[in-house]
């Protein structure tokens, strides 16, 4: 076998797209095709769609992809959170029945982790799967849930057993989202978007083939889907464009965007918009004020040395480096980011800081950031969480005296909720 | 651009730090810091014949060894880390840069080759008593006379300016003003009618001299008139070495408040167990991680001679004074009453976070200048 290389990546996917790129097939038919070849996931396993290939040379293929115009796998949301931990810990069954239609985005996932009662702390979860007859019953509820109202599958964590303690108690599920037991209800945000959800589970049947990995394993795979989460939190800055170009794969790709993506318009303002500030002190004179120039200065100062870090921490990894809690680091980042850029927002905007929508600034997109930015250091895990995490597992800090991991998790006291 | 050092770098750093550990302990620094020469002859000595520290950044051609901006940080980082007391900043940094962009291909061969190899010390003076960092603070004007010119007026803040051995000043034409009419100078350190004067210094690891010129001799170094360019191109160079030496130190300090957070108990317990402290920590971290991120980057435009240098250079100089001064801080509160306590080591890294927060220019001034060269 001949020895890979970028060159040897870059020829060979370079010459299967210009051969099988056609932008006339149905989005689905095309990825289907390009699944099909392991170049639509080439970091993937040989048996499962990819080339097994290092990141660095999956993004040789990215640039091909891209330079040719041709649309790849769908990527977006809790799916590609989904896709990893069924490649860690699913069965082939499951790889077989989900992984292909994650790809193609005709699945869409949700991920049923936090409840009312239980955020931060995730292995405090009440709501219960009770095995009767030969399917695991569900009944709880979760809340904040993205994408769930039109998901069709959503990771589930779930308690299994009550008298041991609250970690080893919870078991992980794959739960089909379209069945009666499941009620979903869009849950209005302070930017009024509704990209999460409440979701109600009364008597929910599950198949007992869904249980993923063991029964009282689900903490373990639980953190497998987190590790993912920390680590993309910096392209969730990024978001799908939609091209206008008028060929079939095109129109179907950017009717995904539109329709599927609707709730989701606000996931650029989350990040703060670093990307307009210039441009707008510019409009508004700001530019010119050495105050303002002072706190625009440290916003790209910040924004610059996230960036770079980022790749610092990349390049790490591509070098066989330690993949870890540095993702914790980079969601801190991000957060720190956010949150500066909405205070030069709000100085650059001035009096127009109060107005939104059409009579807002830039007609409410910097409105819709001061209102966004607040998530950013609330999902995927709170900063003070992140900062947990980088003192206990990079710091080796000590872990705080805990008195709810011991003893049966019946006992433990907890939020009681409805 | 690369994001990673390289084996061989990473070996050069391990290196360096062994022998730093070993020749500029805390003990070594609080005694040469009491001296007015503020370095150890011998150590400097091992550092020029030995490591050949100095020729790093110097190209063959000229005696040196001919690595880039990189190298130089990492031999930078390891000395703000160590605290290293010599007047390295000042000879193979600022002077040899300043020759290097300024300097006639004839007089880069004459004067690098000893800077390179240790053997004379060299500085640049170029700030005054007005405390400003930009070629419009100069004012120190040099006058033709015969083959030469002499120079008349004050520097101040000139590192290690008490004891080098050959002076590079930058001095302008009388009337001119802003970036015209300024040239680069060399000047011997026993010239006539000059008086140089050590000062009292907060950070006492770094020395800083005054010099009065009163019809002081002077060579051209370069083109007449010509030197805007090559000075904001040294003082770019500085910055990003600066963010280098800065950022060593800001990690010394992390790394010593967490060691004493481990072991110090209160309340029963370590102190690195309660929230408020970890939490301090990690900030920390991902500051100082961050403000590496951009030293490094900056390096490795200056390496290249990267067309955005004049932006990446002082939001990296900015970026590490603010990491530095905050992890300086913390570091004194983690330690509590043992922080603010002359024989413990903190406030050594803590007074070289504030002078090389303000060396070179301000934080306010660097974030000025990074928006001047944003891109449009
Ligand atoms: C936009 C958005 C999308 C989301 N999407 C999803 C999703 O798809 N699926 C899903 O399962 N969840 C989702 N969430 C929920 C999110 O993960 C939780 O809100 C988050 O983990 C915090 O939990 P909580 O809201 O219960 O807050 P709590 O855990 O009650 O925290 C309240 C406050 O206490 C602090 N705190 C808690 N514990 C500690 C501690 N040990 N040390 C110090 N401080 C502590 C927190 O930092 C926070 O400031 C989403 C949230 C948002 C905002």
């Amino acid at each position: 076998m001949s020895e890979v290389t970028e060159d040897s990546i870059r020829q060979e996917s370079r010459a299967w797209l210009e051969a099988n790129w056609d932008p006339n097939l149905s989005l689905v038919e095309w990825r289907n095709r390009l699944i099909d070849s392991g170049w639509g996931v080439p970091t993937w396993p040989v048996d499962w769609y990819g080339k097994a290939l290092s990141d660095p040379l999956g993004r040789v293929v990215a640039v091909e992809l891209e330079r040719i115009g041709a649309v790849g796998v769908a990527k977006t949301g809790i799916r590609s959170l989904a896709a990893a931990t069924i490649l860690v810990h699913g069965t082939d069954m499951h790889k077989e029945k989900f992984l292909r239609r994650i790809l193609t985005g005709e699945d869409t996932w949700c991920q049923l982790f936090s409840e009312p009662g239980c955020g931060s702390d995730l292995a405090g979860a009440t709501t219960r799967a009770d095995f009767k007859g030969n399917k695991w019953i569900i009944n709880g509820q979760k809340v904040w849930t993205t994408s769930a109202h039109h998901a069709q599958y959503g990771l589930l964590l779930a308690r299994t057993d009550w008298d041991v303690p609250k970690h080893q108690g919870l078991s992980f599920f794959i739960i089909d989202i379209e069945q009666p037991g499941v009620e979903v209800q869009p849950l209005r945000q302070m930017n009024s978007h509704a990209s999460f959800n409440q979701v109600f589970l009364t008597d929910a049947e599950i198949a007992p083939e869904y249980l993923l990995n063991e029964l009282g394993n689900g903490w373990a795979v639980a953190t497998t889907t987190l590790m993912h989460e920390r680590r993309g939190a910096d392209s969730l800055r990024r978001y799908a464009q939609a091209s206008d170009r008028p060929e079939r794969v095109y129109v179907e790709e950017a009717a995904e965007i539109g329709v599927q993506l609707e709730p989701y318009k606000w996931y650029p303002q989350r990040g703060g918009r670093v990307d307009l500030v210039v441009e707008r002190a510019k409009a508004t004179g700001a530019f010119d004020d050495p105050a303002m120039r002072q706190e625009i200065a440290k916003l790209l100062t910040l924004s610059k040395a996230a960036e770079w870090t980022d790749r610092r921490a990349r390049a790490l990894q591509d070098k066989g480096g330690p993949q870890g809690p540095e993702g914790s680091l980079g969601k801190l980042a991000a957060s720190n980011v956010a949150r500066m850029a909405a205070q030069v927002h709000t100085a650059i905007a001035g009096s127009d800081a109060m107005l939104t929508g059409e009579d807002g600034a830039l007609d409410g997109v910097i409105a819709e950031v001061l209102v966004s930015v607040p998530a950013i250091s609330i999902a995927g895990g709170t900063d003070e969480i992140q900062k947990n995490i980088i003192s206990e597992r990079v710091l080796k800090m000590p872990k705080e005296a805990r008195t709810d991991t011991k003893g049966p998790f019946r006992d433990v006291p907890r939020n009681t909720v409805g | 651009m690369q994001f990673t050092f390289t084996e061989e770098q990473e070996e050069f750093r391990r290196y360096l730090r062994r022998f730093l550990d070993d020749k500029s302990t805390p003990a070594d620094v609080r005694r040469l810091m009491a001296t007015d020469d503020g370095y150890d002859r011998d150590v400097w000595r091992q550092l020029c014949n030995d490591l050949g520290l100095p020729a790093v950044g110097i190209p063959e051609t000229y005696g040196g060894q001919g690595f880039g901006f990189v190298e130089l940080g990492i031999v930078l980082e390891e000395m703000g880390r160590a605290l290293l007391c010599a007047p390295f900043f000042a000879s193979a940094v600022l002077a040899a840069n300043a020759i290097l962009n300024a300097g006639s291909e004839e007089q880069k061969r004459e004067l690098l080759p000893e800077i390179a190899s240790g053997e004379t010390i060299a500085t640049l003076a170029f700030a005054e008593d007005n405390g400003r960092w930009d070629s419009g603070g100069i004012e120190m004007t040099a006058t033709k006379s015969g083959d030469g010119y002499v120079l008349d007026g004050a520097k101040s803040f000139v590192l290690d300016g008490h004891i080098a051995g050959l002076i590079v000043v930058v001095a302008r034409k009388a009337g001119t003003s802003g970036d015209t009419g300024l040239s680069f100078f060399t000047v011997a350190a026993d010239a006539s009618g000059l008086d140089k004067r050590l000062l009292k210094t907060v950070d006492e690891t770094r020395k800083v001299a005054r010099l009065q010129f009163s019809s002081v001799p002077a060579t051209l170094l370069g083109t007449d008139g010509e030197g805007a360019a090559p000075l904001s191109r040294t003082l770019d160079q500085a910055a990003v070495c600066l963010a280098s030496e800065m950022v060593g130190g800001a990690e010394q300090l992390r790394e010593s408040a967490l060691e004493y957070a481990h072991m110090r108990m209160q309340f029963g317990r370590s102190i690195a167990s309660f929230q408020a402290i970890k939490h301090k920590s990690a900030e920390m971290l991902l500051e100082v991680e961050l403000a590496k991120s951009a030293a490094y980057y900056a390096a490795q435009a200056a390496a290249d001679g990267a067309n955005d240098l004049p932006m990446v250079a002082p939001l990296a100089k900015a970026c590490a004074a603010d990491a530095y001064m905050q992890a300086a801080v913390q570091t004194v509160q983690i330690h509590g009453g043992v922080g603010f306590t002359w024989d413990n080591d903190t406030h050594l890294w803590f007074k070289r976070a504030k002078s090389s927060e303000v060396f070179l220019g301000t934080p306010a001034y660097h974030r000025e200048r990074l928006m001047q060269h944003w891109p449009a």
